[in-house]
């Protein structure tokens, strides 16, 4: 707050004339008391868009390092490291400086192992950090822009994570890249053309690498970057959200000023996650290419998977049956200039799951505000439980995603768990179409039986298992009420009702409206309503009946 | 000559003619299938081996195989599987059989070393079959990196190329190959077990598996230069370790980081 009567400030240590000099000319300290007094709120689940952040940085970090030794060309070469049991062995040059640097060159295989955990984690905090979002409903109103950017930094840094993985040039990359080059070439009619196009030439051919090397060190990165800058410049337009509580509402942010304080935390918990990656990196083994030798179009290693973050993709392409009923789904099409084959058994689990999931990702926002008409503006999260349909269509999204995931490892649960790979197959395929619908049903009915078991509580208080036995004989259970705080968490969310369709100007009901008028009654129907306070003061008096005479201290327990 | 000529028309001269081809396809035949045997047998077993191993047999192996290993029902016959498939199913524990199952599976051997090679011994006598691999060829002195690129081609779709194992259809699968001693390593490429394929010496040469014995001896005792190795199965088993314990941790520093206010 500076008077107009204040006069210059004057440094008094060499250190303040110095930051003086760069504020005077800067004008740091204006971005600093503007950015220093936002502030965030608290809560674990909110920190996965750091950790998120922090991955990359250490990504960029990492990277760097690793680009000083890799060399992404396709030129054959015969290795000559120390690694004993590939000596000798003809093999990519890209391959071959992968190799050198996890046994000749100091720290390289540390690198190499921070770098490829890094981007394990990057992506997953990235997945985690969206489900929060989702199941708290922080993308509603004025949020649904910034969802959208969130969406296309997940796909961008899958990107990242694919092109990354398919650097080495080993024989796990290459059949990742092969599985790539399949799904491309299903594509009808420009399929076969875009997979040339891609890879200069038939599969594999020699310019793959150093194509993806450019993407992955330049395109992709960069674009995370503008990505993660218009993201944040988001967050702090619109304010953290917060979770519901008492003096919270949608006008405030109550939480710690990000400086210093905050930016403190922020700053140690980068260390913290820095020294996690890195002792992991120190004592478990990521991506040993030396197992898998130099990529060779033949050989096919049991145990091929991509990183977790394609998995699911993968996945699909292992449920997909080749034929259905007898029907066979690869097509050989007579045309005028020969005959095509359409790979449906192949382009439907590609393409057709991945579609559905980000379409829906996307579009979500939009669809529940129209369905709710909500159109106000939200900054005070729902608890998942306090709004059971939406957490139940997240819960029967991620459940359809995890079929997919754990498909990828069908060959792996087979063999740990000793059963057969073919059941393991059909089991996850009746699962891919029936799980989403089990998850949602059950979800649902958890999220309204804890609202159910909330409401309780705000009425009459907690059991204590404490039983009383009253003057004319009755044994009852203590019940112990609730402070005003906690009651106000079970109670501070809205249930709205099922909508009946609204007709619009002209008195008529559309046929959209009745549609939408459908999916309220599926959104809103069953519903459990908030305590209101009259209910709560009858609650509380039954209660007060029997507690006279307690101990006040215990009664407030 | 004149003699021959007119000995031709003899009405028996057809059937010594075919009695000639018989011996000698047979006889061709029988050179070339012990081949590979007389290349590798240098074990030659007693006749009191021999007579041991039939005691053997009758007692332990005779209610699946058969008197005299014709097969039955429950297992098949033994005749010409040879000497290194009886070590390699003996020595490995996967017989005598325990359960009827998608394999066979492995357990704790149940015969000596001695008890093994007598019922080699003498199922070796019941047909001509691979015998137990010479010394030269087991003693994991080849060349690692050649042996390393033929384990990748021929081995590792179904092994994988750590060695680590795999699954096959219905419940079968390829083990992990850590641990099998280099003599079991080559009685099995000569023997095929079970759901694997028998890798001959045509398929793969002598020395080319012990090349392969070399390849897997070296994985093994150079262990794994990255750390723990969370099983060798690739991305799977990297990515649930990031989900369960690298995560588990991280949640729990940031519960941490933000309880000391509400
Ligand atoms: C419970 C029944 C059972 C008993 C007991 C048993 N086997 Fe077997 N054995 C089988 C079956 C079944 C197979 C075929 C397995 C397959 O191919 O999946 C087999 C396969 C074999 C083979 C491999 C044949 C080949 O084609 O390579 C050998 C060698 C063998 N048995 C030896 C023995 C000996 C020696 C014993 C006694 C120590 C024995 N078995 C006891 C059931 C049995
Ligand atoms: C078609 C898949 C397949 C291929 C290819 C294959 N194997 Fe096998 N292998 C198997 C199966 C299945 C078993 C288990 C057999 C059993 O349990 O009796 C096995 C067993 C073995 C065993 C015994 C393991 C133990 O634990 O006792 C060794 C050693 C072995 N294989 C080596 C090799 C080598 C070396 C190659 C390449 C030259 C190879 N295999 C190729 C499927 C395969
Ligand atoms: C945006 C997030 C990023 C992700 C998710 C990511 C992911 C990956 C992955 C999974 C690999 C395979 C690594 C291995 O097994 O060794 C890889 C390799 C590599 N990455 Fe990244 N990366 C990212 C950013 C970067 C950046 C910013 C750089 C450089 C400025 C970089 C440089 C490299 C190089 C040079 C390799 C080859 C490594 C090798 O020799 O094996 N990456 N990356």
């Amino acid at each position: 707050m500076s008077t107009i009567t204040e006069a210059p400030f004057e440094p008094q240590t060499s250190a303040g004339r110095i930051t003086n000099f760069v504020d005077q000319r800067v004008g740091g300290s204006g971005i600093l008391r503007e950015f220093g007094r936002k502030v965030f709120p608290d809560h674990w689940s909110f920190m996965f868009g750091e950790v998120a952040l922090y991955s990359f940085v250490i990504l960029l970090l990492s990277g760097t390092f690793l680009t000083f030794f890799f060399d992404p060309s396709m030129a054959e070469t015969h290795y000559t490291g120390s690694y004993i049991p590939l000596k000798g062995v003809e093999m990519s040059v890209a391959y071959s400086s992968s190799l050198n640097i996890s046994f000749d060159i100091r720290g390289g295989l540390f690198m190499r192992q921070v770098h490829h955990w890094s981007a394990l984690l990057f992506v997953a905090a990235v997945a985690v950090h969206m489900l929060r979002v989702f199941f708290t409903g922080a993308f509603r109103k004025p949020r649904e822009l910034n969802w959208v950017v969130g969406g296309v930094l997940l796909i961008l840094s899958m990107a990242a994570g694919f092109t990354g993985y398919s650097l080495p040039d080993d024989l796990l990359s290459g059949n990742g890249l092969r599985i790539i080059d399949g799904v491309m070439k299903s594509i009808p009619v420009v399929g076969t053309y875009i997979s040339f196009f891609l890879f200069g030439g038939e599969f594999p051919g020699n310019a793959i690498i150093g194509r993806l090397y450019m993407l992955h060190i330049m395109l992709v990165p960069a674009m995370i970057l503008l990505m993660i800058a218009i993201h944040l410049f988001m967050v702090v337009i619109h304010k953290h959200t917060q979770y519901p509580g008492p003096g919270r509402n949608d006008g405030n942010v109550v939480g710690y000023p990000l400086g210093p304080v905050y930016a403190a935390k922020a700053g140690g918990f980068f260390f913290i996650v820095f020294g996690i990656i890195a002792f992991v990196a120190a004592l478990f083994t990521i991506n040993p290419i030396w197992n898998y030798g130099p990529y060779d179009p033949s050989p096919v290693s049991a145990g091929t998977q991509p990183d977790w973050y394609i998995g699911w993709v993968d996945g699909a392409l292992r449920l997909m049956p080749g034929w259905l009923f007898n029907i066979p789904l690869e097509w050989h099409i007579p045309l005028p200039w020969g005959v095509n084959t359409l790979s449906l058994n192949v382009l439907i689990p590609a393409l057709v799951p991945a579609g559905i999931v980000f379409t829906l990702l996307f579009a979500y926002p939009w669809i529940e505000r129209w369905v709710t008409r909500d159109d106000r503006e939200h900054h005070v999260l729902d608890r998942p439980r306090n709004v059971p349909t939406r957490t139940a269509i997240g819960v029967a999204g991620f459940i359809f995603y995890c079929v997919m995931w754990a498909a990828a490892s069908s060959d792996l649960i087979a063999t740990h768990f000793q059963v057969s790979l073919n059941d393991v197959t059909y089991w996850l395929r009746a699962l891919f179409f029936i799980g989403p619908i089990l998850g949602f049903i059950i979800a649902k009915r958890v999220a309204l039986a804890l609202q159910r078991k909330d409401r309780e509580i705000a009425l009459h208080g907690r059991e204590t298992g404490r039983i009383v036995r009253l003057p004319h004989g009755e044994f009852q259970e203590m019940h112990a009420q609730l402070d005003d705080y906690k009651r106000y968490k079970l109670v501070g969310f809205e249930s709205p009702v099922a909508e009946e369709g609204i007709p619009n100007e002209n008195g008529i009901v559309t046929k959209t409206e009745r549609r939408r008028a459908m999916l309220s009654s599926f959104f809103f129907e069953d519903r459990v309503a908030p305590a209101t306070p009259l209910e709560l003061a009858a609650g509380h008096e039954q209660h007060e009946a029997i507690e006279a005479g307690e101990d006040a201290k215990e009664v407030s327990h | 000559m004149k003699a021959l000529s007119q000995k031709r028309r003899h009405p028996l001269a057809a059937l010594a003619l075919l009695v000639l081809g018989l011996m000698l396809t047979g006889g061709l035949y029988a050179i070339a299938t012990t081949v590979n045997a007389a290349k590798a047998d240098t074990t030659t077993s007693s006749a009191s081996q021999v007579k041991e191993g039939e005691k053997l047999f009758v007692a332990n192996c005779a209610t699946c195989h058969g008197v005299g290993a014709s097969g039955t029902k429950a297992g098949p016959s033994l005749a010409g599987v040879g000497a290194a498939a009886v070590d390699f199913q003996v020595g490995t524990g996967r017989m005598p059989l325990q359960m009827q199952g998608p394999q066979a599976r492995e357990k704790p051997a149940q015969f000596t070393t001695e008890q093994t090679r007598e019922l080699a011994a003498y199922v070796a006598t019941l047909g001509d079959g691979p015998a137990l691999p010479a010394e030269e060829f087991i003693d994991g002195k080849g060349d690692a990196a050649v042996g390393g690129e033929l384990f990748r081609v021929n081995c590792a779709m179904c092994h994988n190329a750590a060695a680590a194992g795999g699954a096959l259809t219905r419940g079968k699968f390829a083990p992990a190959l850590a641990g099998v001693s280099n003599s079991h390593i080559y009685s099995a490429m000569i023997t095929g077990p079970q759901n694997m394929p028998v890798f001959n010496d045509a398929n793969i040469t002598p020395e080319g598996k012990r090349d392969i014995i070399t390849f897997l001896n070296t994985i093994e005792a150079q262990g794994s230069p990255g750390g723990a190795a969370l099983g060798s199965v690739g991305p799977v088993s990297e990515g649930l370790f990031l989900w369960t314990a690298v995560l588990g941790v991280i949640i729990g520093f940031t519960i941490w980081l933000t309880s000391r206010t509400s």
